[in-house]
């Protein structure tokens, strides 16, 4: 598969800013900076829209545009928590009003496909449009999706990508369950010393296609999910460079997802400290914080680095590059990627 | 690869029973389950009819031996799954097995509790129920407690998700992923989803009458629908050889309107036109169609012109079951997937409850009796909210 383009609306207000100078937090959370989004959305509809469907719609479709592509065969969409803010407005609304003086626009855009079908919608895209919602995995499998349509020759591009939003309800819930700093520094994230981590929130699209062209960015030679296994890191990056035929010496830059947390960073610590001892490694929670489908950033952010290395045409820009997370030690996902 | 995926087992719950055989007897008896609520607290209560799953949570808990304070909507899954697995006789341990899952509100019958005190105070709320509010959370109580690990995810595409999750799962299996997939897809009622259809004007305040001209809406219901996939190779070496495949599936989008069908039923037809040549056969080989048939103006109509330009002229037997179980979104296309197969084994049409008047846009009307025919092929379709529109069909073994 190779990926034609890709385009992010996160806590970074562009690739290139973040290569100068990364947005930094304080605090608990890391918040997106929106574009514009009448380059991207029919201003008319922009009012009605809630942040993650505009934050989807914009990085989605920014990405064609990048692509030359205006039709894909297929649009898939990752989430794991949905349309928060919709959700949000709703359940309150009922619960205070006792079920009554509801008026259906937040119930409308609070089902799980609504970022998937208002792309479909922009675009009068009546093709395969598919919604994941599988917590830590939901990216991943929108991903593996998209490769079986490929492989099942039922697409030839695919549209796909992940986005979740971080609200003030939904926020202030996971941070009773002890997930975050008190008074974090995204700066500083991976030195901090102290359990918990930042919350991040976020929209990456990419476009797919099974076919090399002069547009292409990048090969993503492989991808890898799996479900609660509590194998050491070492042990299932191994075996998944084995089974893509590469070496840990031909990899230019591998890409971790270590939030932070002391209570976790210890599972990216080892392979760190064996198998990559001497590589080039980097994190990049810092730049969007923790969230169930931040490897899309992760991925991104490495598609991101190639392109940037292409124009640069340096010997030390990064060709290959592993991206290894493991959110809450429960989804651990691989991708391969390398420069065309 | 072999391309044949087989149906090695089904599991059902829904208003009209708790199992398969009493899934089937209600469909045989013509005995639909829709009624007063009994179990959801609603304001609603005495106006608007559902149809709920007769178990309350405590006696699901304990026949699973799952905590109180498990989604019910996990609770009916992992009901359905386990019975489909029994069913099918495949010893899942020994073969690469997943779980793929569906659901359009995940966990809300919890969370919509959570609420009433949480937005009193941010940190009131037990928080034993909101955390199983992930779409995601609900499909992972059933893969655990089945000991399914080998690849778990969820799709929710609202009144679609299930369909999509039974044609992924045949996918992977086509494509020597896995050896066996547990697919369908499960939803609760809740307050939510309740509240929701009915500020969008669809709630039927009578029982629902599908493809009727004079139908009036939907009556939600709650329950969950699995099947079990196969591939060839595992097929044959069953002591019972499924006689059952799945040959064919497609996803379409509307891209009308985020919860309207286009009126001229574009994704529909593009649906069934699409599993149909995935299937390779032609209109006229489809003996039964297992409708959407939700009972609004808007579905009916769409689906119905979708396959008034399909067919034309050559007409199936078709029948919405939603007139026995109400719609139970993201639960319908798994649940009507084990309609289908039954549909085949047992060689029976089901009835399109209390129909009366044939649309008059419409050449064609619902079957109105239980009939019993030889059926080779059945199609079954799933539309929804977003546009999303899939349509599986089912074949008997040549």
């Amino acid at each position: 598969m190779y990926i034609l383009s890709t385009s992010a609306v996160s806590p970074q207000a562009s690739f290139e800013q973040m290569l100068k100078q990364p947005a930094i937090y304080e605090g608990e959370m890391l918040k997106c900076i929106e574009p514009d989004y009448t380059e991207y959305i029919d201003p008319k509809l922009i009012r009605r829209m809630s942040r993650i469907i505009k934050m989807g719609m914009a990085a989605a479709v920014e990405t064609l545009q990048q692509s030359g592509i205006e039709q894909p065969d297929a649009i898939i969409t990752g989430t794991a928590y949905g349309c928060l803010a919709d959700t949000d407005a709703f359940l309150t609304r009922l619960v205070e009003f006792n079920e009554e003086l509801l008026s259906p626009t937040a119930f409308i855009q609070s089902t799980h496909n609504t970022v998937g079908a208002q792309i479909a919608l922009q675009l009068g895209c009546h093709k395969y449009n598919n919604t994941y919602v599988h917590r830590g995995s939901s990216f991943e499998a929108a991903l593996l999706d998209a490769a079986s349509l490929m492989q099942e020759g039922e697409a030839n591009t695919v549209l796909v990508g992940a986005v979740d939003e971080i609200i003030e309800k939904s926020h202030a819930i996971i941070r009773r369950f002890g997930q975050y700093k008190e008074n974090g520094n995204s700066s500083n994230l991976f030195n901090s010393g102290t359990p918990g981590t930042m919350a991040g929130e976020g929209a990456a699209f990419f476009l797919l296609s099974n076919q090399k062209n002069e547009n292409a960015i990048a090969e993503l030679i492989g991808a890898q999910t799996y479900y609660k296994t509590d194998r050491p890191a070492s042990d299932i990056i191994n075996h998944f460079l084995l089974e893509n035929n590469v070496l840990v010496d031909e990899l230019d830059l591998i890409i971790m997802g270590n939030n932070g947390d002391v209570k976790t960073d210890a599972h990216y610590n080892e392979p760190a400290q064996t198998m990559f001892k001497g590589a080039r490694l980097a994190g990049y929670k810092n730049y969007c914080g923790e969230y169930p489908t931040s490897s899309a950033f992760a991925l991104w952010m490495a598609v991101k680095m190639v392109e940037h290395g292409k124009r640069l045409n340096t010997e030390t820009s990064p060709k290959k590059i592993l991206i290894y997370n493991n959110y809450k030690l429960q989804y651990p996902s691989l991708y391969l990627l390398s420069a065309c | 690869m072999s391309k044949n995926v087989y149906i090695a087992g089904v599991g059902v719950i829904s208003a009209i029973g708790n199992n398969v055989a009493e899934n089937l007897a209600s469909l045989k008896n013509n005995s639909p389950g829709m009624g007063d609520m009994q179990r959801l607290e609603s304001n609603h209560k005495g106006k608007l009819p559902v149809a709920e799953v007769k178990l309350s949570n405590e006696s699901l808990c304990q026949q699973l031996g799952l905590p109180l304070h498990t989604s019910r909507t996990a609770l009916l899954s992992t009901i359905a799954a386990k019975e489909a697995i029994e069913n099918s006789g495949v010893t899942i341990k020994k073969y690469r097995t997943g779980f793929i899952s569906a659901n359009s509100v995940g966990g809300m019958d919890k969370t919509e509790n959570f609420f009433i005190e949480f937005l009193n105070d941010n940190n009131a709320g037990d928080l034993h129920e909101v955390v199983n509010h992930e779409c995601g959370a609900v499909t992972e109580i059933t893969a655990d407690h089945l000991g399914i690990s080998d690849f778990v995810t969820t799709i929710s595409t609202a009144c679609s998700s299930s369909a999509n999750s039974i044609f992924l799962g045949a996918r992977l299996i086509r494509q020597g992923m896995l050896d066996v997939v547990v697919a369908g897809g499960t939803d609760a009622l809740t307050k939510f989803t309740l509240n929701g259809f009915n500020t969008l004007m669809i709630l039927d305040s009578q029982f629902c009458q599908p493809m009727d001209e004079n139908r009036r809406g939907l009556n939600l219901g709650e329950g969950a629908g699995y099947v079990v996939l196969v591939s060839e190779k595992l097929a044959g070496s069953l002591d019972v050889k499924p006689t059952v495949q799945l040959t064919g599936w497609a996803n379409a989008n509307h891209a009308h309107h985020q919860t309207a069908s286009s009126p001229d039923g574009t994704g529909n037809l593009l649906a069934m036109k699409g599993a149909l040549k995935k299937a390779e056969l032609n209109p006229s080989d489809i003996d039964y169609i297992n409708l959407h048939g939700t009972g609004t103006n808007n579905n009916d109509i769409a689906e119905g012109t979708a396959i008034k330009n399909l067919f034309a002229g050559n007409y199936p037997l078709m029948s919405s079951t939603k007139s026995f179980t109400g719609h139970t979104l993201g639960a319908s296309g798994g649940i009507e997937a084990v309609y289908s197969v039954l549909a085949i084994q047992e060689g029976l049409i089901f009835s399109n409850l209390r129909f009366e008047t044939q649309m008059k846009e419409l050449p064609f009307k619902p079957v109105t009796k239980l009939q019993q025919k030889e059926i080779k092929n059945v199609m079954s379709n799933s539309f929804g909210f977003g546009g999303n529109c899939s349509s599986l069909v089912f074949s008997k073994n040549a």
